[in-house]
């Protein structure tokens, strides 16, 4: 790494004795993290932009002369898709589980918790699977059933953090909040949600990467996704298309997390 | 002037605060001491309404509290608490300008507000207003803390064990601090304390709580002269209650003042040995340092440095000396 190597000289200088070596590793660490997420990026875009030219990786995986690249519609639009459902999921389930931990955490809805709690709960353990199949008799076929079951599914992790972020407020930081003469509102959206915010985004980042995950199984109701690749590798015991499909939605979910937590440290920069 | 009228507060049927009544005068410090579970805090949150009253009522320069919304009488009364709960996601000068803020103020009077406070505070606006409250040490939040509750010009502050958290010579600066500012600015402070020395070193007129009740409302003097009750007694410290009514009483104001007709010719070759006391020392910090020198009397300077008087060790014990009536 010649990066690292003209930084050296630089950091000794800087600081003189023993006190160089420790900034030294811990300024390492990100730096092959951001190359290899670097890498992650790259790998994901060439394969959706052009997934021809990995067709020789994947021909030892083919059998019977099989397409060894899936070729029924193009990756960039499923992964696209799949994009979309997730986020247009993940944004109402935040709408409603952050709404939610903000009423359980005023002293008028203090009743509602153990209520709220067992419903988001059940969206929880409920397998998305079977709320597909309850689903598609109500709302038939297609993209509403996946949202449904994305939806239900990313309710936990929002909620709960809402509710601990909210609930994690320094009693003396709310106390002067109230002396100082804020109103409910504006402790709520000036104090409360402010400090809250870090780990409200955390569940928000959890959940949507349940979902990149979940996401694939609405392909079997027909919704437009990566989980067409796996499906269509299945149904044809092709395990070229199993593992590329595997291997995108994984990458998507990887580099979505980090986008995420990237977006937490600048809209939160004073974490203590 | 606050005027408290027969404030109760009821938990269930735990009473806590115990029909209280006293009138708390305008441009004092008054201290409201008591044991933990006192019901001290509880009376002192019944003033701005952080606490609502199950019965009484409190009267600020004659109007009945209630008949505003409460977070608009919060916006006119300064209140700084123990542990100073500044915002940690905002800017010491974003602490300070909290209530400016909510009252509409435009930046620039805003500002103007928080460098002044700042100033008044020893802290460096340039160097302090961009910090974060995490980047103070434990004084020095405090200090943000008071400033933030100063910031509106409120008329009256309340204080609930604003400086429970520092160490004690931190404790004693935030102390002077608190008697200049409110020197400087007129407040009306009510600080409620667990500290009796804090008590007898602030206040101008202290009440002492216990179990609801207000049990004495007296100038500190009398709390030491005339307890009203053994548990005050108790509380303000037999053991050593003739050095506290020592500490009430300044050099200055005990001091004989020299004959100017006659000055002793002997006084004068010995002045080089006499000691001498600052005229804003108390009377317990002079006796000391009377023992300290093993000097019978000690010249009273002003702050000047101008001699204003003499102070005998008898003087001195006689100010010390319970008072029967």
């Amino acid at each position: 790494m010649p990066r690292g190597t003209t930084l050296m000289p630089g950091d000794a200088a800087q600081m003189p004795g023993g006190a160089a070596p420790p900034p030294r590793e811990v300024s390492m660490l990100p730096k092959a993290a951001t190359l290899l997420r670097f890498a992650a990026l790259g790998l994901l875009l060439t394969f959706l932009l052009t997934p021809q030219s990995f067709a020789p990786l994947f021909q030892p995986l083919t059998q019977y002369g099989a397409p060894p690249i899936y070729d029924q519609g193009s990756l960039l639009v499923l992964a696209l898709a799949q994009i979309a459902t997730v986020c247009c999921a993940a944004a109402a389930s935040t709408l409603v589980a952050v709404s939610l931990g903000i009423l359980v955490t005023r002293a008028r809805g203090a009743q509602f918790l153990p209520l709220s709690r067992t419903l988001v709960n059940i969206g929880q353990t409920f397998p998305p699977v079977a709320v597909l199949a309850i689903a598609v008799p109500l709302v038939g076929f297609g993209l509403k059933p996946t949202l449904i079951a994305l939806f239900c599914y990313g309710l936990l992790p929002i909620f709960e953090n809402t509710v601990s972020g909210l609930r994690g407020c320094p009693p003396a930081v709310i106390e002067a909040a109230s002396g100082m003469g804020m109103n409910a509102r504006q402790r709520l959206l000036s104090v409360e949600l402010p400090l809250a915010m870090p780990l409200i985004l955390e569940g928000i980042r959890l959940s949507l990467v349940i979902s990149v995950g979940t996401a694939a199984i609405g392909s079997t109701v027909g919704a437009k996704g990566l989980g067409e690749v796996i499906i269509a590798g299945l149904l044809s015991n092709n395990n070229a298309f199993i593992l590329q499909g595997g291997l995108l939605t994984g990458l998507m979910a990887i580099l979505l997390y980090d986008a995420l937590a990237a977006v937490e440290r600048r809209v939160c920069p004073n974490n203590v | 002037m606050i005027s408290i009228q027969d404030l109760s507060k009821l938990y269930g049927t735990t009473t806590v605060v115990d029909r209280v009544s006293m009138d708390i005068e305008r441009h004092s410090i008054t201290v409201v001491v008591g044991t933990s579970g006192s019901g001290k805090s509880t009376l002192l949150r019944m003033i701005n309404r952080l606490v609502e009253p199950t019965g009484g009522r409190v009267l600020i320069d004659g109007n009945d509290t209630t008949h505003e919304p409460a977070h608009l009488l919060r916006r006119r009364i300064g209140y700084a608490i123990q542990g100073n709960g500044l915002f940690p996601h905002r800017t010491v000068a974003e602490n300070i300008a909290t209530v400016p803020r909510l009252l509409g103020w435009d930046q620039a009077r805003q500002r103007a507000r928080v460098d002044e406070l700042l100033a008044v505070f020893q802290l460096d606006p340039a160097e302090f207003a961009g910090k974060f409250p995490h980047q103070l040490s434990g004084g020095q939040q405090q200090r943000v803390g008071v400033a933030r509750a100063l910031a509106a010009e409120p008329e009256v502050l309340l204080m609930d064990e604003p400086f429970g958290a520092l160490d004690p010579i931190i404790r004693a600066k935030a102390q002077e601090d608190l008697l200049d500012i409110q020197r400087r600015f007129g407040t009306t402070i009510v600080l409620v304390t667990h500290d009796m020395d804090e008590a007898f070193r602030l206040g101008s007129r202290v009440a002492v709580m216990s179990r609801g009740r207000l049990l004495q409302y007296d100038r500190p003097a009398m709390l030491l002269t005339h307890p009203a009750d053994p548990f005050v007694a108790q509380l303000t410290g037999l053991a050593d209650r003739a050095m506290r009514l020592l500490s009430l009483t300044t050099a200055g104001e005990a001091a004989v003042p020299d004959s100017s007709s006659a000055p002793h010719s002997s006084s004068v070759a010995h002045s080089s040995a006499v000691p001498t006391v600052a005229a804003s020392a108390s009377l317990r910090e002079a006796l000391s340092e009377l023992v300290w020198r093993g000097a019978d009397s000690a010249s009273v300077i002003d702050a000047s440095g101008a001699p204003c008087g003499t102070l005998t060790v008898a003087a001195i014990l006689a100010h010390g000396r319970r008072i029967d009536a």
